[in-house]
């Protein structure tokens, strides 16, 4: 196929030079084409928003030398919803069901920063009578452990296929598969979950689920290792990572990155040890780090952090066997959602208890439902900044309060959007080919960078 | 007497924010609420039209701050002495356990720089840079805070600088945090500050043309009514809410 057939853009001139559209096996147009040139100092490509190696649509602009890229920008933008001026015009409690649409990957630590906030400023933070309950915050680290390894096996999977490690792609899927089986067992769905409430989680653990999880468990400890043996040590995969993206730690703090690719120079920042939140002091793990600052110590980062969050989920499995039957909300009625869903014979639905409660038996139970279910409650006039450690670093939300039933203002941090960042300063002076590699091992997720 | 006074929608006595007592503490207004249910004109019979509420802020706080909020506080007004900056913070914010300093504009580059450099302050990590807009916080209401983590001392810490609408200017601080780029872009992009000296201040998010600042309060949400079963659902801002 040639570029002068492309219907929409073929070559082209322009003030600034020639414009080729590049679609696939035309290569040799381009070659020709340059070879035409009297004068080729510099190429400009222009790469995605759509290029499958680009992790959705992050569009880059590189300034090539031959194979070796001199400037490199990103262009984003092209998946902003507009996330945050909506959660303006909802509930407090509907909020989590935008925010957790943002970073696809990472749908519970969306929910989790932003109830986080609210919480901080209902004041039911604490350790009291009157705050989260100890099973509410133990189903959060569970759900947010197996989310964290959800989001590592497709960061290592992407990574892995863009270099042309395919069973890497299938393997790291087929595990991720039986995260999301999980979650849709605890929460309904496997993604979009909007689980995590403020004041505590939607829905008790189902029965049966504990042993779904130990299994699960066992099985990873089973596959695990089988990344460890295809990648670690293996010749092409290391030649291609090693010294690749290579950001040291004072980059990382000017520029803002945390998570993974901060661990991977050697520095155990990590804030569920530094600033613990939901009781993550009281579990035993590690922080993982590297020493090499490159793309390689962050796949192995993140491979080591999946042992850790495997330690992490069978603590807090053995502690949900012993909170059988306790809440899992807030015990304040002004906050707590009214009732729990129940499993119906035609699957999941309203609770016919509470229907009857509030239908046939009181009416001062039924204009209370209303009141919160449509109205929401109220969250005193402030702001709350809590931030929780992502699998991409530090996700947090600035949650604006000006007394009112709704969100005056959220705006979440991104670890991917700040992350990215650094795609100039690890893709320039490196080969074309290296950028791709640089950032996988960034691990961007749009949905979060464009929110 | 006129028709309107007999009427028996009357107005209600005037209770503007001045004759409302304060709650205890120093408190910021930054707006009135009015009514209850977000009704509007004479479809309101919830008999809470009248009601006119300030919105406030939580207030000044006062020495001791408490805990290492001191220790902060102190060493950035030594430092600022230092650097020629008589009143380094004007007000400072302690609610929920987390500090704010309200900073002049002006000031924020010579204060974001000392709080980084700083031995005793040492803030590393500038975390975000998120736009608040106040409409009706009149002469600031565009407001920027940074978010601010010490990795050394595990401390974190709130700046907050504001512009009026007609200046929407802020000085960069690219300079001290080259983490702030993108997230001043997003500012602008969102809100209309300007950040003097930014290297390159475009939008980011929003299309290069885009006219308006989206994450305004005065900028529309969008939407379409939706039919559904013969009835009419209209946009989310447009929905009777409660306020």
């Amino acid at each position: 196929m040639s570029t002068d057939q492309d219907l929409y853009a073929g070559s082209s001139e322009t003030s600034e030079g020639r414009v080729f559209t590049v679609s696939g096996q035309d290569w040799d147009t381009i070659a020709e084409g340059l070879a035409d040139e009297e004068v080729m100092e510099r190429v400009v490509v222009n790469m995605g928003p759509q290029h499958p190696s680009t992790h959705g649509v992050l569009r880059l602009i590189l300034e090539l030398e031959g194979e070796t890229v001199t400037e490199a920008r990103c262009g984003i933008g092209y998946l902003h919803t507009g996330i945050e001026k909506n959660m303006e015009y909802r509930s407090w409690t509907q909020g989590v069901t935008f925010c957790t649409r943002m970073d696809y990957l990472s749908p519970f630590y969306n929910e989790m920063t932003y109830v986080l906030g609210v919480e901080r400023l209902l004041g039911i933070d604490g350790q009291g009578d009157d705050s989260v309950p100890e099973k509410a915050q133990v189903m959060r680290v569970l759900l947010m452990e197996l989310n964290r390894i959800s989001s590592h096996l497709v960061a290592i999977a992407t990574g892995g296929m863009e270099i042309g490690a395919l069973t890497v792609m299938t393997i790291g899927f087929r595990e991720r598969e039986l995260v999301l089986d999980l979650f849709e067992l605890i929460t309904g769905l496997r993604m979009n979950h909007a689980f995590i409430r403020p004041g505590g989680v939607a829905q008790d653990l189902p029965p049966g689920a504990l042993d779904e999880i130990r299994g699960f468990v066992a099985l990873m400890k089973k596959r695990l290792p089988e990344y460890a043996d295809l990648c670690n040590a293996n010749p092409i995969f290391k030649a291609r990572l090693e010294g690749v993206g290579h950001l040291d730690l004072a980059g990382c703090l000017a520029l803002g990155l945390t998570g993974p690719v901060l661990r991977s120079t050697g520095y155990p920042w990590d804030l569920r040890k530094s600033q613990p939140y939901c009781g993550y002091e009281t579990y035993e793990f590690d922080v993982q780090t590297w020493d090499t600052a490159d793309s390689y110590g962050r796949f192995r980062v993140r491979l080591n952090e999946m042992w850790e969050s495997l330690r992490i989920v069978e603590q807090a499995a053995d502690r949900l066997a012993k909170l059988d039957g306790a809440p899992v909300m807030v015990g304040d009625k002004k906050i707590a959602w009214p009732s729990q869903l129940a499993i119906g014979s035609d699957g999941m639905g309203n609770s016919l208890d509470h229907i009857r409660h509030i239908m046939g038996e009181s009416m001062e139970a039924l204009i209370h439902h209303f009141k919160l279910v449509t109205e929401g409650f109220r969250v005193p006039a402030g702001q709350a900044y809590v931030p929780v450690e992502s699998p991409r670093g530090e996700l947090g939300a600035h949650v604006v309060s000006d007394g009112g039933t709704r969100p005056f203002r959220a705006h979440f941090r991104d670890p991917s959007f700040t992350n990215l960042q650094a795609t100039s300063v690890m893709a320039e002076g490196g080969m074309v080919a290296d950028v791709i590699v640089a950032i996988a091992s960034i691990d961007p997720v749009m949905g979060g960078v464009d929110r | 007497m006129s028709d309107e006074d007999k009427s028996p929608e009357q107005p209600a006595v005037e209770q503007s924010p001045d004759n409302v007592p304060a709650p205890t503490g120093e408190v910021r207004e930054v707006g009135v609420r009015h009514g209850m249910f977000g009704v509007r004109g004479t479809g309101d019979t919830s008999g809470y039209g009248g009601l006119v509420q300030p919105i406030v802020l939580p207030g000044d706080a006062q020495r001791p701050y408490g805990g290492w909020y001191d220790e902060v506080a102190d060493a950035l007004e030594h430092a600022a002495r230092d650097a020629g900056l008589e009143v380094a913070v004007p007000r400072v914010v302690v609610h929920r356990g987390e500090i704010t300093f309200h900073v002049r504009r002006e000031d924020l580059p010579t204060v974001a720089r000392l709080l980084r450099d700083d031995e005793r302050l040492r803030f590393e990590l500038c975390s975000s840079v998120s736009g608040v807009h106040y409409p009706d916080d009149t002469g600031a209401e565009l407001h920027a805070v940074y978010h601010l983590l010490s990795m050394t001392y595990n401390r974190r810490i709130r700046l907050e600088v504001a512009a009026p609408d007609a200046d929407p200017h802020i000085p960069s601080t690219v300079a001290i945090y080259p983490t702030n780029d993108w997230h001043e872009r997003e500012t602008f992009d969102m809100f209309g500050i300007v950040f003097d000296d930014h290297p390159a201040l475009t939008r980011i998010l929003m299309p290069d043309d885009w006219p308006g600042h989206p994450q305004r309060k005065d900028y529309p949400l969008g939407g379409i009514p939706v039919e559904y079963k013969g009835g009419t659902v209209p946009p989310p801002d447009q929905r009777r809410s409660y306020n």
